[in-house]
């Protein structure tokens, strides 16, 4: 007697689609980036209110930094933080995509490795023992071997000038030292995307490493190397604590590279917990909404960039 | 001389340039490290500085006592608030990684990196401060734990995208549901990479001043009540270093010593920690 099998022929009924809930809360909760982000705007706007109303665009040309008659514009601290920047920038720039280049060739050596982590340490160290490192010990040690022997022999040329220990050129020069890290690293990843099979084209047709280097591997990383730039112009913008500390502190917009200035950070640091009425609080403010606003755009553009080498590099390979 | 030659000498010379200015970019750490040591070490050694709190120029015996609880407390705090966020913010970026928004708390955490701290200072005085009237712990917390978030997300994210699919796939298979599959066995063994972004979190809390010049302000008392005014120790460093006494510019370097030591060892722990998550994530 064959055994019957029952046969389920009962259709299995099609799989209902249950609302993912897990994905919509931790959606939510992922979502308090970018909403502090915005509101960090929305909140800053709002509290700079006042001064934004009072001195509309003028406020950015305004040259006159005066609690007493309540008379303020940006100028002087946009021209410092530019400025510094971009110093910085200028002296980060070959040492950063050296110490790339360096880190991003194949293969794993101590020697490497051992570079790569101090380079990540440098990263780690606080901002104001940057600070008080650069008080006092860089500031007056720049002062009298890079400063006065400049100036002593360039010093016709207005800019190089007036050789001072708190100074606009120092406080680039801690600011060079704080976004290499971010500079090299970023660059780092973006060489290591290069496709392989570049690097080796250019090899087996006999080129030395330098010519591989110089001539295939960095042009085609630039776009993403430019934007390691960018994001360490972003680091140097916002950077406060180190810069204020050898700045010097004078709102104007200064003479000379080696006399002391003021940034946008530095001032709101200085100023905001004596700043009393209504309009001086709201131009601090305002100060630092230009500044979050440049760091954002600066961020912004820089992310899309390093971005999209590395997808472009991942396309080629 | 022969071409060829030429080409070889001079790409071994600029060989040697690279290494000379990856050497010189190393030079920072060495003097930052050795200069906070020396000047730092002997304040740092006598007991009352980890034991007393500050006194005024002339009595001995200063400490920053108040500022080390203090910084406990302030990034204590900002932990409670950042990591638990951050951890399940990552999880959802990972896990979910095609989602478009997913992409865009991507982005925005990547700017809110880089968001000037002194900004995020400003924004938690006008949140927190404003209301209440007077600086307090908490809104020193509040700003560090928004500086906290981003990195929190970014290194869960990276933690989880490392653990193999095939893990995710048996727990589906099993018949779990997404969030347990999430949270019961992906968490767990993305654990140390998640701990690690924690940490590194903490460092860099640990370290900010300028979000709490507006925030927690600073006390040269004893005080760990958060809705007061609470000090902590890189806003000693930034104090003391400004002022004209020598035996507070000491302490200032002692504090130095003590930040960079705290925030060296969670870097160099983390590092170990995460080279080791990678490479058991590769046995899976």
């Amino acid at each position: 007697m064959a055994a019957v099998v029952e046969v389920r022929t009962t259709a299995i009924p099609p799989a209902r689609r249950v609302p993912d809930r897990f994905r919509t809360l931790t959606g939510l909760i992922a979502a308090t980036a970018p909403l502090i982000l915005v509101v960090i705007v929305v909140i800053l706007f709002q509290q700079a209110a006042p001064s934004v109303r009072h001195f509309g665009l003028g406020f950015l040309t305004g040259t006159d930094w005066n609690p007493v008659t309540d008379n303020f514009g940006a100028l002087p601290a946009i021209f410092g933080t530019v400025a510094t920047s971009f110093v910085a920038l200028a002296l980060a720039i070959p040492v950063g995509v050296a110490v790339a280049v360096v880190l991003a060739e194949q293969g794993q050596t101590t020697i490497r490795g051992i570079l790569g982590t101090g380079i990540e340490l440098l990263a780690a160290i606080p901002s104001v023992v940057y600070g008080i490192w650069a008080l006092y010990v860089l500031a007056p040690w720049s002062y009298q071997h890079l400063e006065v022997p400049i100036s002593d022999r360039l010093g016709f040329i207005g800019w190089l000038s007036q050789p001072g220990v708190r100074s606009l050129f120092n406080a680039a020069l801690v600011l060079a030292v704080m976004i290499l890290p971010t500079l090299s690293a970023i660059s780092r990843e973006v060489i290591r995307a290069v496709p392989r099979g570049l690097k080796e084209s250019a090899v087996a047709l006999g080129a030395t490493w330098w010519e591989t280097t110089w001539r295939v591997i960095l042009p085609s990383a630039r776009a993403g190397i430019f934007g390691a730039t960018i994001l360490a112009l972003g680091r140097a913008l916002g950077e406060t604590i180190a810069v204020t500390m050898v700045i010097g502190n004078r709102y104007a917009i200064p003479p000379s590279i080696f006399s002391p200035a003021y940034t946008l950070a530095s001032v709101i640091a200085n100023e905001f917990n004596e700043a009393t009425g209504t309009l001086y609080p709201a131009a601090l403010i305002e100060l630092g909404l230009v500044l979050i606003l440049v760091t954002l755009v600066v961020n912004i553009v820089a992310l899309l960039l390093v971005r999209s080498t590395s997808r472009a590099a991942g396309r080629a390979a | 001389m022969n071409r060829n030659v030429r080409r070889r000498y001079a790409s071994a010379a600029w060989l040697g340039v690279a290494y000379l200015l990856t050497l010189i970019a190393l030079i920072p750490l060495g003097l930052v490290l050795w200069f906070t040591v020396s000047k730092g070490l002997p304040p740092a050694l006598h007991i009352e500085f980890f034991t007393n709190s500050f006194r005024p120029f002339g009595i001995p015996g200063g400490g920053v006592a108040h500022a080390i609880v203090g910084t406990g407390i302030l990034v204590g705090l900002a932990s409670l608030m950042a990591i638990p966020i951050g951890i399940l913010g990552g999880v959802y970026v990972a896990e979910y990684a095609v989602d478009p928004w997913a992409s865009w708390v991507r982005l925005a955490s990547d700017v809110l990196v880089g968001t000037p701290s002194i900004a995020i200072g400003l924004f938690a005085y006008a949140l927190v401060v404003v209301p209440v009237h007077h600086f307090s712990g908490i809104a020193g917390s509040v700003a560090l734990a928004i500086l906290m978030l981003p990195i929190v997300i970014r290194t869960t994210e990276g933690a989880v995208a490392l653990i193999p699919h095939g893990l995710r796939e048996s727990g589906l298979a099993l018949g779990l549901p997404r969030w347990r599959v999430s949270l019961q066995l992906i968490l767990p063994a993305a654990a140390p990479g998640v701990i690690t972004g924690a940490l590194l979190a903490v460092a860099r809390a640990s370290g900010e001043t300028a979000p709490l010049l507006f925030t927690s302000l600073g006390n040269t008392l004893f005080r760990v009540d958060p809705t007061q005014a609470i000090q902590a120790l890189p806003l000693t460093v930034y104090q003391y270093a400004l002022l004209p006494y020598k035996s507070l510019q000491d302490q200032a370097w002692g504090a130095a010593l003590v930040l960079v030591v705290m925030v060296l060892v969670i870097n160099l722990l983390s590092r170990w920690v995460l080279r080791r998550q990678i490479r058991l994530a590769g046995q899976l």
